[in-house]
């Protein structure tokens, strides 16, 4: 073999080593970006099933009145302490007959007050207001109130759990 | 020779410090960078300040979404000199932002973003937000009542982002509602993700510094030229320049320890922000209100026109970071000199007076309804019953919260205190009735003596 030739093949050689070492480079990279990349966006692959609270009898709910219920959210998990709790306005509209409200307010997400005498929900943040049935009476918020499912079972007043409401880009103002 | 110069001599041969590090300390620069250029640095000095004092945190934090108010109550009352480590880190968060502002502020108006330095201000860029970034995921680690309700705060701001937003927000929380993974990925972000990204760009602009050396100040009519200016800055260099150590570099040690001792006084002396109630969701009672630095945008949020409101939330800090980023190659040659570049000193004023502003309207509020406000019929004594009667509904129905009579009430809606002698009774009944821009229609919500009875009350207001 001439010089020449040997020097050829060492470069190949060579050429081929480095390809290896940076392909098996990036399969590692791409093992462990795995399980990390995994964690991150784990809340996006998760699927939470819509859980029935119960919050109380139907008496204890006077007709016409909105009171703030506390429950638990669907999936808390066993170190969440007191922020697996969560809350609505729930109100006994007619005999038998209630609407639950999330207490976030649309605008941007602040916990929104009943002002039970002057029957409107008010936020503290940005001064978003809102009459008794959750519809934009001021102020800043883009759209009503969202509402929570909600039954009367076996003689219980249960809220279907749900996400927190967020408002998207272009949802419009409600009138 | 001493052992002691033995041992020196040792070390450097071993580690190669005359070498290779005592070059960057005595690199010249140019004279008279005076106490303008002690803020890069002072911003640094704070960021150190907040690793370490953050070190000293975690050591007495507990990052769990059940456990982490009672840990910060244990910091703040009984854990030695914890009071004082959480207001070092607190204030360090303030300094840090004033800081970079300044230093910002003084790169642009000085053009020490020009050639050859355009990378340096783009990593200053990526710096500017990281800060900013650390500050508010700082916030939500206090983790009482305003830090689990600004942590919603910013997933609605994250939901007004088309397409993705929804996602964006799900991501923040670490699902659809606040709970357990919703601190530990705030945690994450503050401790490891967001310090890591700064430890990264900080050590590019430092290298950058170094490369590029530091920009001469300016003088009126020394244009940059991308073809002529290295060599004419070399030049420079070798005929003026000074080494760093000790020449310019004691005013940045100087300054920064004075900003340190300011932070530990304010530590000491006013103490870090007093802890909101327990970070339960269902406790809806609070106000959240975000800390000073962002309180000119959460004043932005209330003022705009709702309309616009999803198109600011993201296409403002989208055109923000597309403008800082795009400066350096719109212009980066010619004039340096603030005394040339009126319109640049005129852009820099207008935006201090800007988020000034928001930042004293943030601070006053004047959108939100003052629930705390005192019942007037508590505080004046009304001989008329039927005033009297009137005076109770304009607190009960939320009127008050809005609007002042007599020097009690919110400030939302204008003074009432006399209007009585501009408005007739029928013009207020009609306003009760059907509200108006910012006002509720309260027609529905008011018996007719009610109404009658608020009406008088308010006619009597002269």
């Amino acid at each position: 073999m001439s010089q020449e030739e040997n020097k050829t093949k060492e470069e190949s050689r060579r050429d081929f080593m480095m390809k290896v070492s940076l392909g098996l480079g990036g399969v590692a990279a791409l093992a462990v970006s795995v399980p990390v990349v995994g964690a991150l966006v784990a809340p996006l692959l998760e699927n939470k099933p819509e859980v029935w609270r119960t919050v109380g009898k139907p008496d204890d709910f006077p007709v016409g009145e909105t009171q703030l219920v506390r429950f638990e959210n669907a999936d808390p998990k066993a170190w969440a302490g007191m922020t697996a709790r969560t809350a609505a306005w729930l109100r006994h509209d007619t005999e038998g007959h209630f609407i639950a409200f999330s207490v976030n307010c649309t605008h941007l997400g602040c916990p929104v007050r009943w002002e039970a005498d002057a029957e409107l929900f008010m936020c503290p943040c940005h001064g978003g207001v809102y009459y008794r049935d959750g519809s934009v009476a001021s102020g800043p918020p883009p759209k009503e109130l969202q509402r929570y499912a909600v039954r009367v079972e076996q003689g219980q007043v249960q809220i279907g759990t749900g996400p927190i409401p967020i408002t998207n880009f272009g949802d419009e103002q409600a009138s | 020779m001493s052992v002691l110069q033995n041992i020196g001599n040792w070390l450097d041969d071993r580690l190669g410090w005359s070498e290779n590090i005592m070059p960057l300390i005595k690199h010249p620069v140019p004279p008279g960078a005076k106490w303008a250029y002690v803020f890069g640095s002072a911003t640094l000095f704070c960021f150190i300040l907040q690793v370490v004092t953050g070190i000293g945190l975690s050591l007495l934090y507990q990052p769990s979404s059940a456990d982490a108010f009672e840990s910060l109550k244990f910091i703040t009352n009984q854990a030695t000199f914890g009071r004082v480590l959480r207001g070092i880190h607190f204030f360090g968060a303030s300094g840090m932002v004033i800081m970079v502002g300044i230093h910002m502020i003084r790169v642009y108006i000085m053009a020490a973003y020009k050639y050859p330095r355009e990378m340096s201000w783009i990593s200053g860029v990526f710096l500017f937000f990281l800060t900013i970034i650390m500050g508010f995921t700082g916030q939500l680690l206090r983790w009482d009542s305003n830090g689990v309700w600004s942590s919603v705060v910013a997933a609605q701001n994250l939901g007004r982002v088309p397409l993705i937003g929804t996602g964006l927000a799900r991501l923040l929380l670490g699902g659809d509602t606040i709970g357990a993974q919703t601190l530990s990925r705030f945690f994450a972000y503050h401790v490891f993700l967001f310090p890591a990204l700064i430890f990264l760009f900080v050590g590019v602009h430092l290298y950058l510094v170094f490369y590029h050396g530091i920009s001469e100040p300016p003088k009126a009519g020394q244009l940059v030229d991308p073809k002529t200016y290295r060599a004419w800055y070399n030049d420079m260099l070798k005929r003026v320049g000074v080494p760093f150590w000790p020449d310019a570099a004691w005013r940045d040690a100087l300054f920064g320890a004075l900003v340190i001792l300011a932070i530990v006084g304010l530590a000491v002396f006013v103490g870090p922000p007093e802890l909101t109630q327990p970070p339960d969701p269902s406790i809806i009672n609070t106000s959240p209100a975000p800390d000073w630095y962002m309180l000119p945008v959460f004043a932005l949020f209330a003022l705009v026109p709702p309309a616009t409101e999803s198109y600011l939330i993201f296409l403002g800090p989208v055109l923000m970071v597309v403008a800082l980023l795009a400066l350096p190659f719109v212009s980066n040659k010619g004039e340096r000199s603030p005394i040339r570049r009126p319109w640049a000193v005129f852009g820099v004023a207008c935006v201090i007076v800007f988020m000034g502003a928001l930042l004293y309207v943030g601070e006053r509020e004047p959108w939100s309804p003052h629930f705390d406000t005192k019942p007037l019929a508590q505080v004046i004594n009304y001989a008329n019953p039927k005033l009297k009667q009137g005076a109770i509904l304009f607190h009960d129905k939320g009127c008050q919260y809005c609007h002042e009579v007599g020097g009690q009430g919110g400030i939302t809606g204008p003074s009432l205190t006399h209007i009585g002698r501009t408005w007739t009774t029928d013009q207020i009944k009609v306003q009760i009735v059907n509200g108006a821009t910012g006002m509720p229609a309260y027609g529905g919500m008011l018996s007719n003596k009610e109404l009658t009875d608020l009406v008088n009350f308010l006619h009597a207001q002269q």
